[in-house]
């Protein structure tokens, strides 16, 4: 005859088992682990992961020089003669008969340079002023909600330049070249950040975890930083990713309109398309390949963004 | 001198427009007037329906919200007049339990963290090690064990994060405890544990709470004394077991009889005095008796235009109108109702 | 005379797939029956399986990731019979509203905001009676008054916000009962509102079954309010009913440990103050599956190793009195048969 102590074993087992517990895993590594699971995720972290190899790793993978126009004596772009994929060339010769996908390789490297600064500018000047903004909303009174007020006015009025307005402004201060591109590019993601941030951290600040951290005695400051902003940093990472991947988009664009790298030695993605619409007639994959680049890479952090941001979504917990 | 002593006190929200420049357009009268007070280890059950005040008056206790007018005095030190460095360490005394037990935990900071915070904000504990033994006592008094120290709120159930709840309370080893609506998010047969904790607490530590809740049935049960509030104001008082057998405000006896027993033979002998109307805005409360609009028995005179004192009727009983006497007589009928 | 049930639900289940885990069994064979004028009670906490089998009856259910069985036979006003979990998804849209209708616990969430309470009501009467622009707005403004909002001619125009908890619930229950259903499912209708309001609601609903005829299924956690309200009270724990009787029998015979432990576990205004209530230990996360014995075996102080070799039967006590369970409170005199 079992004791009871045994029947209540048995019973502890049983409930053990169809119980599934945690084991301490906070929000962020619960977050990761359930998108280590999740097929977009991992699509995404590949096309990224592949991205970043070739940047990093560069002239390890480029068969040729880039600059070189090995065979220059081959290409005629004012009789539309060109070299498509070959033996020798896997993505043909560009206008000056450089090896098309050693420009490729080597484009990575800026290409994601642009994209990084571009979206790291942006993030950090935005989270600052959205931080500043949401604190002193939350936590600072009566003249805390006035310096959120003005703050986001002045973000507003940077939501309503024209991002091209702006860069040709930057050109003008600055003048031609990659950090052009790169400071307009990220100064118009300033106002997505700071709003962004802002919202969040008002939305938490509202919350009642604020209040009991208040009720315990904690200061302020503690309050913005241990409790608020870490709760708001969600939307703002995913946007981050979401970020780099417009960042890279738009930096080409600029550089196709001719505010990029004036300098042909230093191939980028951007202007790799900017310089082949001259070519679209004759050889169109001067312009596909460095387009799908942009894509493709584009999508791989949008899918990592997405799928980060479903992960971190506290509805579908449990 | 009673631990906790609430004097005339009016919490007033300014309603503001405006894009640039705020301009206060009105005010939100959520607390007009309310004085009571809570003796050390005692439990004092403030109950009332949704927009009467009581949520907005526990907060008021802990200066979470901000004072319009009257006094707040713990121990007899008024808290409005502390300093800001002050209030902030006066906070040890006074601690708080919220209604949402998922919402009022930070979902980042596992159990060990969110326990040790109240130490580490004031400096409590001379170390680590003591540190870690005040939390442990904490978490064993509320009946947790030690495993539970690394895990995050989401792992655990309702009732159980409620229990840390009241652990981060009792860490700090205050004097008050005020707990706003401590059992209604969660399960009915996990209400009750929590009750029992809450007065076994009680009953070790000497603490004293101030109970606030809108089932009236939770607030009897756990109370010395019960007040009842409508619309910022509090229309009587009484002390738990005299308030169900002899309420003596209407609107007190509107509650008790809308209040389900689960006792079909209770309930089909019940008449159920029914409320007219709907609850009158706080930003614009009636004239008078704020509850003469819905009044069952509101009369001609007075109702409509003097506003009731809270008054002594009975021993420890005290209600806030001006016909409590004839209608407990039965001299004073209710008007039929349309 | 009795006709048979106006509703008979019979061993319904609804499971939760997902990939890759076990799927949730939210409901696990549960039947009961409803009658015309009468109202039944499911009460339980949460988990139970309450809600989910009103979605189930009304087809509101997702369409994938959940296996339903069982049947719902339902009488139509005609007399013909319908199982209501085997109608197209087209011919239960016709149902909905016409011959059953569904209240909800928020009604703030069930309204449409940015739509006139007037315009809501009328849509469903022009749904399903035809009715038209004045037509339908004069009988939208007699529904209102008939649920008790004072004043409907000018509320017709109102919007769900500008409205109190209690008028937005009112308002929901007139777009429910505007065609006159023979079944009306209420889930937690009550629970998002202050007491007195809630007095109010029981009352209105009660008023509504007594005048109509209308089948109630009332859905609760709340055993004060089945206490007042209904006829035959189901009790559910995991999934699966574990009680089920008429209202006095139910609350002065408790059979199964959970319902004495709920019973006693609730504070009563009218039982002295100093009474200590006995909780029941233990979450309702702490059950274990029906397959491996009685789910409620670990919080149970009554249990026995029996109560581990599989799920235990429903039993019958008195007439109309079942109970699942092997060492019951009080011990069943006399009658024993096998239930369903």
């Amino acid at each position: 005859m079992p004791s009871r102590t045994q029947r209540i074993d048995r019973l502890a087992e049983l409930v053990a088992a169809r119980r599934e517990d945690g084991e301490g895993r906070g929000v962020w590594r619960e977050a990761f682990a359930r998108m280590r699971r999740d097929p977009m995720a991992i699509t995404g972290a590949a096309i990224v992961g592949v991205f970043l190899l070739v940047a990093v790793l560069g002239e390890l993978i480029a068969p040729y020089s880039p600059t070189a126009q090995t065979w220059g004596a081959e290409v005629f772009p004012n009789r539309n003669v060109f070299v498509g994929p070959r033996a020798e060339n896997w993505l043909g010769l560009d206008n000056l008969g450089r090896d098309q996908f050693s420009r490729m390789v080597i484009g990575a490297r800026q290409t994601l340079l642009v994209g990084v600064v571009a979206a790291g500018l942006g993030f950090t000047a935005g989270a600052l002023l959205g931080g500043v903004s949401g604190a002193a909303h939350t936590l600072g009174g009566r003249a805390g909600r006035r310096i959120d007020t003005v703050l986001m006015r002045f973000t507003d009025m940077m939501l309503a330049l024209p991002t091209l307005l702006l860069a040709v402004s930057i050109a003008a201060l600055l003048g031609q070249g990659l950090t052009t591109v790169m400071v307009a590019v990220g100064a118009a993601q300033i106002p997505i950040f700071a709003r962004l941030l802002r919202g969040a951290m008002i939305a938490q600040g509202s919350r009642d975890y604020v209040l009991a951290a208040r009720a315990l005695g904690a200061r302020r400051r503690r309050i913005a930083l241990a409790h608020i902003l870490p709760n708001s940093m969600g939307p703002v990472l995913v946007q981050l990713t979401l970020s780099l991947a417009t960042a890279i988009i738009d930096a080409a664009a600029l550089s196709y309109l001719g505010l990029g790298n004036p300098d042909p030695s230093v191939p980028e993605w951007g202007t790799m398309l900017a310089d082949a619409q001259r070519f679209l007639g004759g050889a169109p994959q001067l312009a596909v390949f460095p387009a799908l680049a942009i894509i493709v890479t584009a999508l791989g952090f949008t899918l990592m963004g997405e799928a980060m941001r479903e992960s971190l979504d506290p509805r579908l917990r449990n | 001198m009673s631990l906790l002593e609430i004097e005339d006190l009016e919490v007033h929200f300014p309603i503001r427009r405006g894009i640039l420049l705020e301009r206060t357009v009105g005010r939100v009268r959520a607390v007009d007037g309310v004085s009571l007070s809570v003796a050390a280890g005692t439990t004092y059950g403030l109950v009332g329906e949704s927009g009467c005040g009581k949520t907005t008056l526990g907060r008021a206790v802990l200066r979470l919200v901000d004072v319009t007018a009257g006094q707040v005095r713990l121990g007899g030190v008024d808290l409005a007049g502390l300093g800001a460095e002050e209030l902030r360490r006066s906070r040890r005394r006074v601690q708080m339990v919220f209604q949402d037990p998922l919402g009022s935990l930070d979902p980042r900071q596992n159990v060990e963290s969110l326990l040790m915070e109240g130490l580490e904000v004031h400096g409590l504990g001379a170390g680590r090690a003591e540190r870690r033994a005040r939390v442990a006592d904490a978490l064993e008094a509320v009946g947790l064990s030690a495993r539970a120290l690394p895990r995050y709120p989401h792992e655990f159930s309702g009732g159980q994060r409620q229990r840390i709840g009241i652990a981060r309370a009792l860490v700090l080893a205050p004097d008050l405890i005020v707990c706003d609506e401590p059992v209604s998010a969660l399960d009915v047969s996990i209400q009750a544990q929590v009750l029992n904790l809450l007065e076994e607490l009680q009953r070790e530590r000497g603490l004293a709470y101030l109970v606030i809740a809108h089932d009236l049935a939770v607030v009897r049960h756990v109370s010395d004394t019960v007040g009842v509030m409508y619309l910022g104001a509090l229309v009587e008082e009484a002390p738990g077991a005299g308030l169900y057998a002899g309420p003596l405000h209407p609107y007190t006896r509107s509650l008790i009889s809308a209040v389900p027993v689960p006792d079909p033979a209770v309930e089909d002998g019940r008449r159920r005095i029914l409320l007219q109307g709907d609850l009158p805005s706080p930003a614009d409360p009636p004239p008078g008796c704020r509850f003469h609009t819905r009044c069952p028995w509101r009369q001609e005179e007075r109702c409509a235009t003097d506003r009731p004192e809270l008054r002594t009727v009975a021993e420890g009983h005290k209600v806030a109108c001006h016909y409590a006497e004839s209608i407990a007589a039965g001299e004073i009928r209710p008007n039929p109702p349309g | 005379m009795t006709r048979s049930p106006l509703l008979d639900v019979d061993e319904l289940s609804v499971a939760f797939t997902r990939r890759r885990r076990r799927d949730v069994q939210a409901v696990d064979r549960i039947s009961f029956s409803l009658r015309e004028g009468r109202i039944t009670g499911l009460v339980g906490e949460s988990g139970c399986g309450k809600s989910v089998t009103s979605l189930a009856l009304m087809g509101l259910l997702p369409a994938r990731g959940v296996r339903v069985g069982g049947t719902a036979r339902f009488r139509l006003g005609g007399g013909d019979e319908v199982d209501l979990l085997a109608l197209p998804a087209a011919r239960l849209r016709d149902l909905r509203g016409s011959e059953i209708a569904m209240v909800f616990q928020d009604p703030l969430s069930s309204l449409n905001p940015v739509v006139p309470i007037g315009r809501q009501v009328a849509e469903v009467l022009t749904r399903h009676r035809g009715l038209k622009g004045a037509a339908a707005r004069g009988q939208a403004a007699e529904l209102l008054a008939r649920v008790g909002i004072p004043d409907p001619g000018r509320r017709l125009r109102e919007y769900p916000h500008e409205l109190s908890g209690g008028m937005r619930q009112r308002a929901l229950i007139a777009m429910a009962v505007a065609c006159r259903p023979r079944l009306l499912i209420a889930d937690e209708p009550t629970t998002a509102l202050d007491v007195t309001i809630q007095a109010q609601i029981l009352e209105l609903l009660a008023g509504l079954v007594a005048e109509e005829g209308t089948a109630l299924l009332m859905i609760t956690h709340d055993l004060g309010v089945v206490a007042g309200l209904c006829d035959e009270i189901n009790v559910l724990y995991s999934g699966r009913t574990v009680e089920g009787a008429a209202r006095h029998e139910l609350f002065a015979a408790p059979t199964h440990p959970y319902t004495a432990g709920l019973l006693g576990s609730i504070p009563r205004l009218d039982a002295p103050r100093d009474e200590p209530l006995t909780p029941i230990r233990g979450t309702v996360d702490d059950a274990i599956g029906w397959d491996d014995g009685c789910a409620f075996a670990p919080r149970c102080d009554r249990f026995a190793e029996d109560c581990l070799g599989g799920p235990p039967p429903m039993r019958e006590r008195r007439a109309g009195h079942r109970f699942r369970c092997l060492h019951p409170t009080e011990p069943a005199p006399g009658e024993e048969s096998e239930g369903r």
